[in-house]
C-alpha cells in the first residue's frame, strides 16, 4: 500500500507540495486581513473604522491575488491539480476540518447569534464590532448603518471577487472557464450586492429583492410580508412581483431549454458562485458513490415538494386576507384564493400528464416517486383549501411553518452545511443535496434541454479524472467509459470534467434533443457490423 | 453451468467478463495477481501527482462484483494445464475452468542492462509499481535526481509524475527526437520543446550503458553509452516498452512467440483457451496495418467486447474499425485517427500546420495518387471521433477534410478555432506545391 493515503490526515506538513516563500508571504498578508476582521469581532475598537475595513478587504484580496499568481503563472498553462489530495485543506485533513469547523461557527453565529457580530449592540442601536466595522461602506453604499447580512454579503463578493480571479488564473487555458466566472463576479457584484443598495436608496419602501435570485431559490419572494412590502411601494413594487413570477416561469424555462441549467446555476447564481470560485478546491470531495446519488434524489425533491406545498400555502392565506389593526380584512386582490390553487392544480397536472405521456419510457422505476410527488402536492392543494385558516396552515401557525421553513432550508441547510461544510462534503452539497431550484431546472434538464455533456467516441480511458473533480458528485466515467452522453439532472455545467480529461473525451454543448441520451452496447471503434446488431437491440 | 476463468483482471479481462454476464448466466471468476478490484492503468500516475486517490482510479465499485455474479480471486498463476483444465496458482491451490480467457496484459522491457536489478531501477506498468516509486521517490529530498530511459508515452508520464514533486529528471530519448518512430518530425520536434520548457533534461539520441550501485546496493548513478557521463540519482526509470506477461505459460502447450498467438476469433491453439489484450499477438500478421500485439487500452477493451459473444455462442471474429489512440504529454493533448506514420510511405504525404504558440498542430495524411484522406494527427486541438470515423469509412479527399474540420472540432464551448488558419497554409501549401 502506497503509505501517501494517510498523510492528510496527520497534523505533519506533508511531505511534497512546498509552497514558495512568495506564497507564504501572500498567505500571511491575507490572514492579517482576515485578523483585522477578528479583532473587531472581539470588539477592538478601530479608530478609523473606513480605513481598516478598506485595509482589511484589500489585505484580503491582495493576499489571495498574490498566491494565485505565484502559484499559476510560474507555471506553463495546464491542468493544476497535482497533490490536491495530499494537502491537508483539500483532503480533509486537519487543516480541512479546522477550516470546516471555522465557517460553521461563523455561519451558525451570523443566523442565530448576530448579537455575537455587534448588530445594534451599542447606544442608541448602533453598532459594535464586527458589524460597526462595516458601518462606513454601508453608509456610502445607502446611507444606513450595516446589518449582519451586508456584513455577509461584503465577504461575500469579496470572496467571489478574490477567489474568482484565482480561478481564472488556474484555467488560464480554458475560456469557458475564463468566461463563466466573469459573469458570476459580474451578477454578484451587481445584482445580489450593489443594485439591491443602490435599489434601497431609489425606493426604501422595497424589500432586499436579488433580481437574479429566482423563486424557489429565493424561497421569502412570495411571502405575505414581502409581498406587502412590494405593494405598498407602488408600481415599482408591482412589477418586481410581476418580474419575479416571469423570471421563474417563463425566463428560466427558455434559457433552461437551450442552455441546460448551467445558464444559472454556474454562470448567474450565487450559491453557485460562491461554490465555483471560493470553494473549488474543495471540488473533488463529492461523494460519487451510488447511495449518495440515491440520497440525494430523495432529498432535493422532497425539498423540492416541500417549497412548492409551502409557497402554495402562503400565497393562498395572502390572497385570502390578513389582520389590519387587530381586524380581519379578507383579499381583495384580482386573483381570487380558488383561482390561484386552482391553476396552480391544473398547471401541475398538465406538466405531469405531458411527462407521463412523452418521457415515460425515460423514467423507468422514477415515475412512481413522480406520481406520489404529484399526488402529494394535489392533496396538498385540497389540505390548503380546507383546512387553512388565517393563521394557520396545515394545523400548524403559519408563522411558526414560515421560519421553520426558512431555518431548516435557508440557514441550516445552503448555509452551515452548505458552505460551512465544503472541506468537508464537497462545494456543491447545498446545490446537490438541498437546493430546489436546482431541483426543478434539473428535472427540465433531464426531460426537455438541448443540454449534454457528449462523449467521444470511444475515447475514454476510465482513468476517473472526470469523476473526481466532479462538484456534483456525478460519476462521469460510468457514462463516459460506455461511450454513452452524460444527461444528468444535477449536471450545473461547470465544465471542469470536460477541462481535466486528459484525453478530449468530453464537450459540454447544446445540439438537437435527437440522440441526446446514446445507450451503447458495444463502442465505437470496434467492428461495425457488431457495433450495429448489437446497439440496434 | 459453464465456468468462465479470466486471468488478469485489467481492462481487456474486465471488460470480456461484464459482456458474459450481460448475455448469460455463466459462471465468472476473475483471477488477479495485481490488486483485489480492477483499476485503471492509465490513471497510476494521477495518483502519484495527487490528483486522486487509488480509490477513485477503480471504475465501478466494490459492490460492482458481487451483485453482478463475477467472482474475484486474488492470486497469481504459475502454470495452467490445459489437458485437464486446472490452474495451479503460486499459493499451492488450483482452480477449474471449462473455458480461460488469458488476459494477462504486459510487463516493462528490460534490456540486459547492469544493474537493472537494483534497489531504486523500476518499471512504471502495476500498482506494486507505483507503491515502489512511492518509496523511492516521495519527494525531493529523498530522490535528488531521477534518471528515465526510454522515450514513450510511458516515459514522459514518469517524467511529468516526478516533476510534479520538483524532482530533477534526466530523461534519456535512445531516437533523435521525442517517439520519432510514431510521431512525424514536426510534432516530435514541438514535444522536444514542451518537455524542456518544463525544465526536463532531454538528452536526445543517447543509451543507457550500466546502472552503478552505492554500497548498500541501491541506484547510485547511471553511464550514458555515447559519451561515457555519469549521472548521479537516485531513482531509474526503465520505460523502454512493454512486451506480455506470458512467461507463466511458456511451459504449457498453448503457443506463443512474444505473445500469446490467437487466430482472428481470439483463440489460441487449444480449444476453449482465448487470449486478449496487450498479451495475444495476431497470428498471421497485424490486422490491417496494426501491428500483431497492440497494447492500447482500446483494443483490450474491443477485443474483450468481441470475444464475449463468441464465449456466449455468437461466434464473432475480431475486427476493429478505423485505427484511433489519445495520449498526452505534459499539457499538450494528443488524438489520432486513422494512420498517420513518421514517414510518409509510397504515395503518400503529410499537410502539417502549427499554431505559432508551439503547442497546438496537426498533420493530415493522404493519398498522393487520389487523395484520399488517410489519417489526422492533432495537437492540443480536440476534434470528434465519430466524424473522423465516418470520413474514413466514406473515404474521403484530403480537400473535403480540411473544408469541414470545424465539423470534426470537440473543443470546449468559447474556444479559439484555428481551422480558418488550418486551411489558408493548407491552400498556400497546394499552391507551392
Ligand atoms: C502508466 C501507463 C499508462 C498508460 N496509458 C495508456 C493510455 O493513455 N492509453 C492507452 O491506450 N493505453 C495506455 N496504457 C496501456 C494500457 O494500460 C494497457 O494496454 C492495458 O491496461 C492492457 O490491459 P490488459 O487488460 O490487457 O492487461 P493489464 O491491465 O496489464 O491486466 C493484466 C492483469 O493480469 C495480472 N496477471 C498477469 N499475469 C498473471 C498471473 N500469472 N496470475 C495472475 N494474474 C496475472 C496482472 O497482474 C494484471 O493485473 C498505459 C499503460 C501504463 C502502464
Ligand atoms: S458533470 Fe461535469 S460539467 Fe456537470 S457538474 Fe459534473 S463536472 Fe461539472
Ligand atoms: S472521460 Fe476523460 S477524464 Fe473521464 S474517465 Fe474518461 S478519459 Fe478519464
Amino acid at each position: 500500500m502506497s503509505n501517501k493515503l494517510n498523510h492528510s490526515m496527520s497534523l505533519a506538513k506533508p511531505d511534497v507540495q512546498d509552497i514558495s516563500t512568495k506564497q507564504k508571504i501572500a498567505l500571511a498578508t491575507g490572514l492579517v486581513g482576515l485578523l483585522i476582521l477578528i479583532l473587531a469581532f472581539f470588539n477592538v475598537n478601530f479608530p478609523n473604522r473606513a480605513v481598516f475595513l478598506t485595509l482589511a478587504l484589500s489585505l484580503i484580496t491582495a493576499g489571495t491575488v498574490v498566491y494565485s499568481r505565484d502559484a499559476y503563472l510560474t507555471k506553463l498553462e495546464g491542468i493544476k491539480n497535482d497533490g490536491v489530495w495530499f494537502k491537508s485543506i483539500s483532503s480533509r485533513g486537519a487543516m480541512g476540518w479546522a477550516l470546516g469547523v471555522f465557517l460553521t461557527a461563523f455561519y451558525i453565529v451570523l443566523y442565530f447569534y448576530a448579537e455575537l457580530l455587534g448588530a445594534g449592540q451599542g447606544a442608541n442601536g448602533t453598532n459594535t464590532g464586527l458589524i460597526a466595522l462595516f458601518d462606513p461602506l454601508s453608509n456610502l453604499l445607502s446611507g444606513r448603518d450595516a446589518s449582519q447580512w451586508f456584513v455577509y454579503g461584503t465577504l461575500y463578493t469579496v470572496a467571489i471577487a478574490a477567489f474568482g480571479y484565482k480561478f481564472i488564473l488556474k484555467y488560464r487555458h480554458n475560456k469557458y472557464q475564463q468566461i463563466r466566472t466573469v459573469s458570476v463576479i459580474f451578477f454578484q457584484l451587481g445584482f445580489a450586492y450593489l443594485i439591491p443598495e443602490f435599489m434601497h436608496v431609489m425606493n426604501s419602501d422595497l424589500p432586499y429583492y436579488d433580481l437574479k435570485s429566482v423563486w424557489p431559490l429565493n424561497y421569502y419572494l412570495f411571502q405575505d410580508y414581502h409581498l406587502n412590502q412590494f405593494l405598498s411601494a407602488g408600481n415599482i413594487g408591482t412589477t418586481l412581483i410581476i418580474f419575479g413570477i416571469v423570471s421563474t416561469l417563463v425566463i428560466t424555462p427558455i434559457l433552461t431549454y437551450k442552455y441546460g441549467k448551467r445558464w444559472y446555476c454556474s454562470w448567474v447564481c450565487g450559491c453557485g458562485g460562491l461554490a465555483e470560485t471560493a470553494g473549488d478546491s474543495f471540488r473533488q470531495l463529492s461523494s460519487k458513490k451510488m447511495s449518495s446519488w440515491k440520497l440525494e434524489r430523495w432529498l432535493i425533491h422532497a425539498v423540492l415538494v416541500f417549497s412548492v406545498i409551502m409557497t402554495v400555502g402562503v400565497v393562498s392565506s395572502f390572497l385570502k386576507g390578513g389582520w389590519v389593526d387587530g381586524v380581519f380584512v379578507e383579499g381583495n386582490y384580482w386573483l381570487s384564493n380558488e383561482a390561484f390553487l386552482t391553476s396552480v392544480g391544473l398547471f401541475l397536472t398538465v406538466i405531469f400528464a405531458g411527462v407521463m405521456i412523452f418521457k415515460r419510457s425515460e423514467l423507468g422505476k422514477d415515475a412512481l416517486y413522480g406520481a406520489i410527488g404529484y399526488a402529494l402536492v394535489i392533496l396538498s392543494l385540497f389540505v390548503v383549501y380546507f383546512t387553512g385558516t388565517n393563521e394557520e396552515i396545515f394545523f400548524v401557525n403559519s408563522g411558526t411553518l414560515k421560519s421553520a421553513y426558512g431555518f431548516y432550508i435557508g440557514s441550516i441547510f445552503s448555509g452551515v452545511i452548505g458552505t460551512g461544510f465544503y472541506p468537508i462534503l464537497g462545494n456543491r452539497s447545498w446545490c446537490r443535496f438541498g437546493c430546489p431550484m436546482a431541483a426543478i431546472l434539473g428535472f427540465q434538464q433531464r426531460m426537455l434541454s438541448k443540454f449534454r455533456i457528449t462523449t467521444n467516441g470511444g475515447q475514454c480511458i476510465s482513468c476517473g479524472n472526470c469523476s473526481n473533480s466532479c462538484e456534483m458528485g456525478i460519476d462521469v466515467r460510468h457514462y463516459a467509459q460506455k461511450g454513452e452522453n452524460i444527461v444528468r439532472s444535477s449536471c450545473v455545467g461547470c465544465g471542469v470534467c470536460s477541462a481535466v480529461c486528459p484525453r478530449g473525451v468530453l464537450k459540454l454543448e447544446n445540439d438537437s434533443m435527437d440522440g441526446r441520451i446514446n445507450p451503447t452496447e458495444v463502442l465505437l471503434g470496434n467492428d461495425v457490423n457488431l457495433m450495429d446488431l448489437l446497439n440496434q437491440k | 453451468m459453464e465456468h468462465i476463468v479470466i486471468i488478469g483482471n485489467g481492462i481487456s479481462g474486465v471488460t470480456v467478463a461484464r459482456h458474459i454476464r450481460k448475455n448469460s448466466d455463466k459462471k465468472i471468476t476473475i483471477v488477479s495477481a495485481e490488486t483485489d478490484h480492477f483499476f485503471s492503468r492509465t490513471a497510476l500516475m494521477y495518483i502519484y501527482m495527487g490528483h486522486m486517490k487509488y480509490e477513485h482510479t477503480k471504475p465501478y465499485e466494490d459492490y460492482f462484483w458481487k451483485k453482478n455474479r463475477i467472482e474475484l480471486k486474488r492470486g497469481y498463476v504459475k502454470t495452467v494445464e490445459t489437458k485437464s483444465k486446472t490452474l495451479h496458482f503460486e499459493e499451492g491451490d488450483t482452480l477449474q475452468y471449462d473455458k480461460l480467457v488469458i488476459a494477462t496484459g504486459s510487463k516493462p522491457n528490460k534490456f540486459g542492462w547492469p544493474g537493472q536489478d537494483l534497489e531504486g531501477a523500476q518499471g512504471l506498468y502495476s500498482k506494486q509499481d507505483l507503491d515502489n516509486l512511492e518509496r523511492n521517490a516521495p519527494n525531493n529530498k529523498v530522490c535528488k535526481r531521477a534518471v528515465i530511459v526510454g522515450g514513450g508515452l510511458i516515459g514522459i508520464e514518469l517524467a511529468e509524475m516526478l516533476n510534479s514533486r520538483n524532482i530533477p529528471v534526466t530523461f534519456l530519448v535512445r531516437e533523435n527526437s521525442f517517439w520519432n518512430g510514431v510521431l512525424p518530425e514536426g510534432e516530435s520536434a514541438m514535444i522536444n520543446r514542451h518537455i524542456q520548457n518544463h525544465h526536463i533534461d532531454l538528452r536526445l539520441g543517447f543509451n543507457l550503458k550500466e546502472i552503478k550501485a552505492d554500497e548498500n546496493g541501491r541506484v547510485k548513478s547511471i553511464v550514458i553509452t555515447e559519451t561515457g557521463e555519469e549521472i548521479d540519482c537516485n531513482v531509474v526509470g526503465l520505460t523502454a516498452g512493454v512486451s506480455p506477461n506470458i512467461s507463466f505459460i511458456k511451459e504449457s502447450e498453448i503457443e506463443t512467440n512474444r505473445g500469446v498467438l490467437v487466430n482472428r476469433h481470439l483463440e489460441t491453439n487449444i480449444k476453449d483457451v482465448y487470449a486478449i489484450g496487450d498479451c495475444a499477438e495476431q497470428r498471421d500478421s497485424g490486422i490491417g496495418q496494426r501491428r500483431p500485439i497492440e497494447a492500447v487500452w482500446y483494443t483490450g477493451r474491443m477485443m474483450g467486447e468481441t470475444l464475449a459473444q463468441t464465449i456466449c455462442d455468437n461466434k464473432t471474429e475480431y475486427k476493429p474499425g478505423h485505427w484511433f489512440n489519445s495520449a498526452k504529454f505534459l499539457d499538450i493533448e494528443y488524438q489520432t485517427y486513422g494512420w498517420v506514420f513518421a514517414k510518409p510511405r509510397e504515395n503518400e504525404a503529410h499537410f502539417h500546420w502549427k499554431h505559432e504558440d508551439d503547442t497546438k498542430c496537426i498533420t493530415v495524411c493522404y493519398d498522393t495518387t487520389n487523395n484520399k484522406f488517410l489519417g489526422i494527427n492533432t495537437f492540443g486541438i480536440r476534434m470528434r471521433h465519430e466524424v473522423f470515423d465516418k470520413w474514413l469509412t466514406e473515404a474521403r479527399d484530403i480537400d473535403y477534410v480540411i473544408n469541414n474540420l470545424p465539423e470534426a472540432n470537440f473543443d470546449p464551448e468559447f474556444y479559439k478555432h484555428f481551422e480558418k488558419d488550418i486551411l489558408s497554409a493548407y491552400n498556400n501549401n497546394l499552391q507551392t506545391a
